[in-house]
């Protein structure tokens, strides 16, 4: 069995490749990191000069330009050069295999790869492969896992809701397709939510999910009741009407977020979406832009941590 | 070894020194952590007109390829404009001088100030860069492989203390 | 060429014995036991003080790459695998390139196997053309090649009319059928066991029912045609119940698991590891722990090693596009005697599992010990370990979860036909 090839052996982070596996201490360090890093944007001056020298590669199997540009942003904020890769399925398949793509990168002095992948596990296969000094932040990997994203999400909810062992949080939508889900629930958990709840229909909650520490509803107003937070997924276009949804129209009916739904969860409850959103399917128009929404400030916050992320994996160790 | 000096009669003393420089204008801004505590204990002393600022210099160390990330980076906070500033730039300990280095280069990013001055409670020696304290409480002798830091009591009482260096 | 072998531990899984005595072979058979052996003149005698001699390995499945991906593997690598880990006979799955559905083909695989002298192959044919799955395969014409039964390998039968009638037709003669028992749409995109650490890992899974349900098909079908039917790599509890019921039923059932599945489970996933692809993918503890048990009540009639050379570039990918499949046939013996010393079974029954009870399967005489039964032997130190590194594997597969693990049970040397095809100190 292999070591938790995330943390190197002094327990610094030396990857990041999933919020599952990381000790809390951990998750803790990188919110309080990303505050001050808060402060750093809010400033005339956005840079510090911590990775100067240093290159990051983003390296998008996927294709990306939201999470693509918010690396690019922190990676510059932090006087690092960044080159952006996009390799298209195609070329992949032309023969390049994925182990043959970093070295030929790792021999142009990369630093860090920021990877997004298809491939579940595609990011340790990476981190089993490159030299010591250098360092892989997971940008998603298939269904997998999101870190980042679930650290932002992280953030947003201790910014706004302070003490995560009184919260009820609902994350509604695919989770069976959804790493941003999946990294949520291992950070909220290992943080000591109490009530940790996803919302959906059979065909898209995934099996023996509850192991992972949550509760599951069928019904979304049963399941909004009470709470302190709503997550809502992105459903993707291909899920949209098949074998796991009828439309797009039935699932917003019952899935969707809607104000009257809103009314079920804590007043002051607040409203979060990864993005990008799609209207009127997971999430209406007068939420998405309304007072309980944060999806505004996620992606503000989401520069920050990721600031934060990159710069506690790429600093030496004593 | 000598017994360190009252941190307290330091405080007072270095208050006394830098009144009659100051201008108008100048604000104060202390270095976490006991540098931060000094710059408190001045402010009020100074009777300063604008609210103290404080600076953590974890993002602008030049030690983090060696050491990393400090643990605990608290947030730089300068509630005021930089630009055309008189500073007056508060720290406990002088010693290497590359924390006041980094301290300078942080400064700059958030302006150009007119002047910047430099006030320590001590000053070990032992300088590695060309930095100097234009206004200081005492000079210090400290052996190698030991720290000079202040302390702050609950009762808010400042003292100088030794520690060795693990 | 006469053989002696003397001061031996004879085990023989079919009667019960296990006890020392000695044996001797003459034209490729076994002549004598014990004291009329002891007095055989021999042309060559092998002392196997403090060593096991049971009846070879018999492995019904191994894929030797040959015909079509020699670049994976050869037939002369794969049988020098195959005797350094005691195996004799071994039965080959008919998705080769092209498929064992000619019997030009199977004609010429026996005779490459029969010119290197090592282990006994016995093709298993395609149960249709190319195991398309639209027109039957000339079974009677392919069985006089020289196949032994009928199968459709990994690719499963849509078509279930078509299933039907392959059975029926397979059954007028009285041939076997070997079937994979995966329902196709509920397998697709699977690569991992439908279950918690699937769900964790975001890999998609393949639900138990996938198998039940084809069990149930297949059962039914044999009921309806009474043709036999051998069950390969179960992986779940549920299926281990449902032979069992069927066999209490007294359906012409066999079934077999891969010898890799009774010691691993989900959890050695781990973090990714592709030495853990395997199809059908390794389930939970349970499962495990149920197809352990079946092994050892006998409702599992077989073990195999599901021999899958694959190459370092198809396992050094991201989980779901890693190849399936784990080099088996030198860790078959080892890995069965781990499994018997974990669940103390004595050591005859053990080896009945890769001996005898496959023999029955296969219809040979062979995986015996007595007067006139064929001279396939397997001579072994059941107590020295064996580290399996890439550089110790004979086959060109070197990927397994095992890799860099010490087992017990070092080879000494392997019989076929009273020759010895493989020796070692």
């Amino acid at each position: 069995m292999q070591n938790n090839p995330q943390l190197n052996k002094n327990g610094e982070l030396q990857h990041l490749l999933s919020i599952d596996g990381l000790p809390r201490e951990v998750i803790e360090r990188v919110l309080s990191t990303a505050d001050s890093f808060v402060g750093v944007t809010e400033r005339e001056v956005k840079k510090v000069p911590l990775l100067r020298g240093k290159s990051v590669f983003n390296l998008f199997f996927e294709p990306s330009t939201r999470t693509r540009t918010t690396f690019e942003i922190a990676a510059k904020r932090l006087s690092a050069d960044v080159i952006n890769l996009n390799i298209a399925v195609s070329s992949q398949s032309k023969g390049e295999s994925l182990l043959d793509t970093v070295a030929n990168l790792s021999a142009m002095q990369a630093d860090i790869f920021v990877v997004r992948h298809a491939s579940s596990g595609a990011p340790y296969l990476i981190a089993r492969h490159v030299k010591p000094h250098e360092h892989v932040i997971n940008a998603g990997d298939g269904r997998h896992a999101h870190p980042t994203q679930g650290l932002l999400d992280l953030y947003t909810l201790r910014h706004y809701k302070k003490d995560f062992t009184r919260l009820t949080v609902a994350i509604v939508g695919d989770v069976l397709h959804s790493r941003v889900a999946r990294s949520l629930i291992h950070g909220l958990t290992t943080l000591g939510t109490p009530e940790v709840r996803v919302i959906g229909p059979q065909t898209l909650i995934p099996e023996g999910v509850e192991a992972l520490g949550v509760h599951v509803y069928r019904n979304m107003r049963e399941g909004l009741r009470g709470c302190d937070a709503v997550v809502m997924l992105r459903l993707q276009n291909e899920r949209m009407r098949g074998a796991l949804l009828p439309s797009a129209q039935e699932f917003f009916k019952h899935y969707g977020l809607t104000a009257d739904k809103l009314a079920l969860a804590a007043p002051d409850a607040i409203v979060m979406h990864p993005g990008p959103m799609n209207r009127g399917v997971e999430i209406d128009s007068s939420v998405a832009d309304g007072p309980h929404s944060v999806i505004l400030p996620q992606v503000t916050f989401g520069i920050a941590v990721r600031m934060a992320v990159m710069s506690m994996v790429a600093g030496g160790s004593a | 070894m000598n017994a360190l000096p009252d941190a307290e009669r330091l405080c007072a003393q270095l208050a006394d020194a830098i009144r009659p420089q100051l201008r108008p204008d100048t604000a104060i801004i202390g270095l976490y952590t006991g540098g931060v505590w000094l710059a408190e204990r001045l402010h009020a002393l100074l009777g300063i007109g604008e609210p103290l600022g404080t600076l953590d210099i974890a993002f602008y160390r030049d030690d983090y390829h060696q050491q990393g990330l400090a643990r605990d980076p608290k947030r730089s906070k300068i509630p005021f404009s930089i630009e055309g500033r008189d500073l007056l730039l508060v720290d406990d300990v002088l010693y290497t001088g590359r924390t006041v280095r980094a301290a300078m280069n942080e400064l700059f990013d958030y302006g150009r100030p007119a002047r910047i001055l430099l006030a320590v409670l001590a000053d070990r020696g032992g300088r590695q860069l060309p930095i100097c304290a234009q206004y200081c409480g005492a000079h210090v002798e400290v052996p190698a492989g030991v720290r000079l830091r202040l302390r702050r009591d609950e009762d808010g009482r400042l003292s100088l203390q030794l520690e060795h260096a693990k | 060429m006469t053989l002696r072998i003397t001061n031996a531990r004879l085990i023989d899984p079919a009667s019960g014995r296990d006890a020392a005595g000695d044996l001797f072979i003459e034209r490729g058979r076994i002549a004598a036991l014990d004291g009329d052996a002891r007095a055989a003149r021999a042309e060559r005698t092998l002392d196997a003080a403090g060593l096991v001699v049971a009846p070879g390995l018999i492995d019904l499945a191994a894929r030797l790459r040959e015909p079509g991906e020699e670049y994976k593997a050869t037939l002369e690598s794969e049988m020098e695998a195959a005797v350094a880990g005691g195996v004799t006979s071994l039965a080959c799955p008919p998705d080769t390139d092209p498929p064992l559905d000619e019997p030009g083909l199977v004609d010429m695989l026996r005779r490459r196997a029969r010119a290197l002298a090592r282990a006994r192959l016995y093709p298993v044919g395609a149960l249709t053309v190319k195991l398309q799955g639209d027109t039957l395969t000339e079974m009677a014409e392919l069985a006089e090649s020289g196949c032994i039964a009928f199968s459709q390998a990994n690719v499963a039968l849509q078509d279930t009319q078509m299933l039907w009638r392959a059975l029926q037709y397979a059954g007028s003669f009285g041939f076997s059928v070997w079937l994979r028992p995966a329902e196709p749409w509920l397998s697709r995109g699977g690569v991992a066991h439908d279950g918690e650490v699937a769900t964790r890992l975001g890999l998609p899974g393949i639900p138990i029912f996938a198998e039940t349900i084809a069990i149930g098909t297949i059962l039914e079908l044999v009921r309806a045609t009474g043709t036999r039917v051998h069950l390969c790599r179960l992986s779940s509890e549920s299926g281990v119940t449902m032979v069992r019921a069927a066999k209490r039923e007294g359906l012409p059932v066999s079934c077999d698991v891969g010898v890799h599945h009774l010691h691993l489970c989900d959890i050695d996933l781990g973090y990714f590891d592709a030495q853990c692809r395997l199809d059908p993918p390794l389930r939970a503890r349970r499962d495990r722990d149920a197809l352990s048990e079946g092994v050892a009540d006998g409702t599992i009639d077989c073990v195999c090693s599901d021999h899958t050379p694959v190459d370092d570039d198809a396992k050094h990918q991201p989980f779901a596009e890693a190849a399936p499949g784990a080099t088996g046939l030198e860790l078959l013996l080892p890995l069965m005697l781990r499994w018997g010393a974990m669940n103390k079974r004595p050591l005859a029954q053990t080896l009945a599992r890769i001996s005898s009870d496959p023999a029955r399967v296969l219809g040979v005489q062979s995986g015996r010990i007595e007067i006139g039964a064929p001279g396939d032997l397997v001579v072994f130190d059941p107590q020295a370990q064996v580290r399996f590194t890439p550089e110790a594997l004979k086959s060109q597969g070197k990927n397994t979860p095992f890799l860099g693990y010490e087992l017990p049970g070092r080879v000494r040397a392997t019989i076929v036909a009273g020759k010895v095809v493989y020796e070692r100190e």
